[in-house]
């Protein structure tokens, strides 16, 4: 156990797969000799050297394709795709290449190669640089997608995804990188992908939520009066946890994902149309989203703050929902919301 | 399966005249391929590589089989040329259980990694990259493998071409990247899309060494690429050769190839890579002329066999599209 900060624990997670294993490579832009925009691969080019830690152009296409082609012939390249929204000018390699390798060798060729991404609102970055984006890839087969939600999965789950033989793409909120916590490092503190942790319990209500959401649910809900949560932090969007969140709703009889992404086409609508379809006889009311609207990110701080959903929101949608039985307006649907 | 094509790459490796009937054979399931499309007996599309078999030939000559290969969705000649059977290629076509990676694929996914056939790219351009990525495995693990880039000259106008080179430049990877100039872009002649007459210049701009190479003599293309791989494999970087050819054919099955001027496709028959390789090896007295018509008669009943047998195999069983998904 250590304390530390998420960007510390993702450096730390890499670096323990490259002491354990010689194929492990990193490359991104500015990673090595910068230690990464983010400081994620910290003390990695001073370790293992610059045949294995290396800086790219700006050139996600390029670097993303390398990563294709190192890890099908052997290797298990961590890239680092410093803003989410970069990944746009590679989502080919990683989506029409990487993910169908498999597939188009009948077997014979894994891609054991990790992508992590910055992802998120919070940091006054403007709209070109906050966005989460996971429905860019969370439809596509062959591809697995983490989401770390704290320095200890964050630990955990970059273990997994570089120890695992498929693509594995790791989104990490950038307004957790700071946040300090205790990690479980080596090898007990691998957290196996697909699966679900539940970081809070309770009776009324399962609040599904991953990466930045994860402590908006828990602040509303320790914060609630009259009712309790149980809190599942999904951790892996692709697969992910079906079983966790059916046992919990089956046993609360309601549902409300927390989701930083907007509305339509959102993660949070295959969660809810599961639930629907192989737990609608325990529902006891609708499943509702509380989600982004359906608008760029915005810049100015008190703008920012107000598109995101926050614990404050969460608490009072879920307090109707109870209180009522029926699905609450977004609050960008409620008159005078936008004035 | 792999040892039938690692016998069949040994062949073209070792053997001039092996180079010869291979390319033969390209011709020969290419011409079948492509009818059998006419017939409507394949669904889908198909992009057939006729006039361009030297390249093919010539590359996989060169090339040891530890070498890794990255090529596109016209790639069946390559795939054959490799040492990939003309069952392997045809079943995969066809769709059938035999194909070299059990029919799920079609036309333009082909593969075959125990002669370094990786699953061949269907999106222009995406395999330069790769390619750089397979040769910095190499260079990492210390082997002297090399990896190929084979691209058509549309390709040298998408971004994935740059910065693959680029890349491969810098880090001084073992890369071979090979242009296929066959004159067309799809539909478009390349001087429509590209500025300049000869890719290989782009070399320039990456700083690494960039050749012309005449893409209608196989022993041309063997000996660029030898060299090019020799380079790399002594640590001295990638190279970007570019081998002038010829489509016969349009694009894709259904591309006619109205386009195309009067008189230039005659013009490129007087050139065909079989016609003037056969003539080479009659007059170093390794092929007699007689030979020549039987080499082609029974390349041509090796592809009606083939086909035969592709029709014959079943298909693949629904569970086949759940298998390879996740590993």
């Amino acid at each position: 156990m250590a304390r530390m900060r998420m960007n510390q624990a993702i450096a730390a997670a890499i670096a323990d797969e490259m002491r354990e294993n010689p194929d492990v490579v990193v490359f991104g832009e500015d990673v090595a000799v910068a230690e990464g925009p983010f400081k994620t691969s910290a003390g990695l080019l001073a370790e293992f050297g610059p045949l294995r830690v290396r800086d790219t152009p700006i050139a996600e296409m390029g670097f993303m394709g390398a990563a294709v082609g190192a890890a099908a012939t052997g290797l298990r390249p961590v890239t680092e795709i410093m803003f989410v929204e970069f990944l746009g000018v590679a989502l080919d390699q990683l989506v029409t290449e990487a993910a169908k390798f498999s597939y188009l060798s009948g077997g014979a060729v894994n891609v054991p190669m990790v992508m992590r991404a910055s992802v998120g609102a919070g940091l006054g970055f403007g709209c070109q640089h906050s966005q989460v984006m996971e429905s860019w890839i969370v439809g596509a087969p062959g591809l697995k997608i983490a989401v770390v939600s704290g320095p200890h999965n964050a630990y955990g789950l970059t273990r997994a995804a570089i120890r695992d033989d498929n693509p594995v793409a790791v989104l990490e909120p950038r307004v957790l990188y700071a946040g300090r916590g205790d990690v479980t490092t080596g090898p007990e503190g691998i957290i196996p992908l697909g699966r679900a942790a539940q970081p809070a319990g309770g009776d009324d209500v399962t609040l599904v939520c991953c990466g930045s959401t994860v402590r908006t649910a828990l602040e509303a809900a320790s914060g609630a009066e009259g009712w309790s949560a149980d809190v599942i932090d999904l951790q892996t969007l692709q697969p992910w946890d079906a079983e966790a969140v059916l046992d919990s709703v089956r046993r609360t009889g309601r549902l409300a994902t927390v989701e930083e992404c907007p509305y339509s086409g959102g993660w949070g609508a295959d969660i809810v149309s599961t639930v629907a379809t192989e737990a609608f006889g325990d529902l006891s009311a609708p499943p509702i989203r509380l989600t982004a609207p359906d608008v760029h990110v915005p810049f100015g701080k008190e703008l920012e703050q107000r598109y995101l959903p926050n614990a404050g929101y969460v608490a009072a949608q879920v307090g109707e929902l109870l209180a009522t039985g029926e699905s609450p307006p977004h609050w960008w649907e409620r008159d005078g919301a936008l004035a | 399966m792999s040892s039938e094509a690692l016998e069949r790459r040994e062949a073209v490796r070792t053997d001039r005249r092996a180079r010869y009937e291979r390319m033969v054979e390209i011709r020969a399931v290419e011409d079948k391929i492509r009818g059998l499309f006419a017939e409507g007996l394949v669904h889908g599309t198909t992009h057939t590589c006729q006039g361009q078999e030297a390249v093919a030939v010539g590359v996989a000559s060169a090339l040891r089989p530890t070498d890794v290969v990255c090529c596109t969705y016209r790639g069946h000649g390559h795939a054959l040329a490799l040492g990939l059977t003309p069952l392997q290629v045809c079943g995969e076509i066809m769709g059938r259980v035999v194909g070299s990676i059990g029919g799920v694929g079609g036309s333009m996914h082909l593969c075959d990694m125990s002669v370094g056939l990786m699953p061949t790219f269907a999106i222009v351009g995406a395999g330069v990259p790769v390619a750089a990525g397979a040769a910095l495995t190499a260079q990492v693990r210390g082997t002297d493998d090399v990896a190929v880039s084979l691209f058509g000259d549309g390709a040298a106008n998408i971004g994935a071409f740059h910065e693959g080179i680029n890349l491969a430049a810098i880090w001084k990877l073992p890369a071979v990247f090979i242009c296929e100039n066959n004159q067309y872009g799809e539909y478009s002649p390349i001087a429509a899309t590209t500025p300049i007459e000869n890719i290989a210049e782009r070399a320039g701009a990456y700083g690494i060494p960039g050749e012309v190479v005449d893409g209608q003599d196989v022993d041309a293309v063997c000996a660029a690429v030898e060299a090019a791989a020799a380079r790399a494999r002594a640590g001295e970087g990638p190279s970007l050769l570019e081998m002038k050819t010829y489509r016969y054919a349009g694009h894709s099955r259904s591309d006619t190839a109205p386009y195309r001027p009067e008189g230039e496709l005659e013009e490129w028959y007087e050139r065909d890579p079989i016609d003037t390789f056969g003539a080479r090896l009659v007059a170093e007295e390794l092929l007699a002329v007689e030979e020549i018509v039987e080499i082609e008669a029974s390349a041509k009943a090796l592809a009606a066999e083939v086909a035969e047998q592709c029709m014959a195999a079943p298909a693949p069983g629904v569970g086949s599209m759940f298998e390879n998904v996740l590993v």
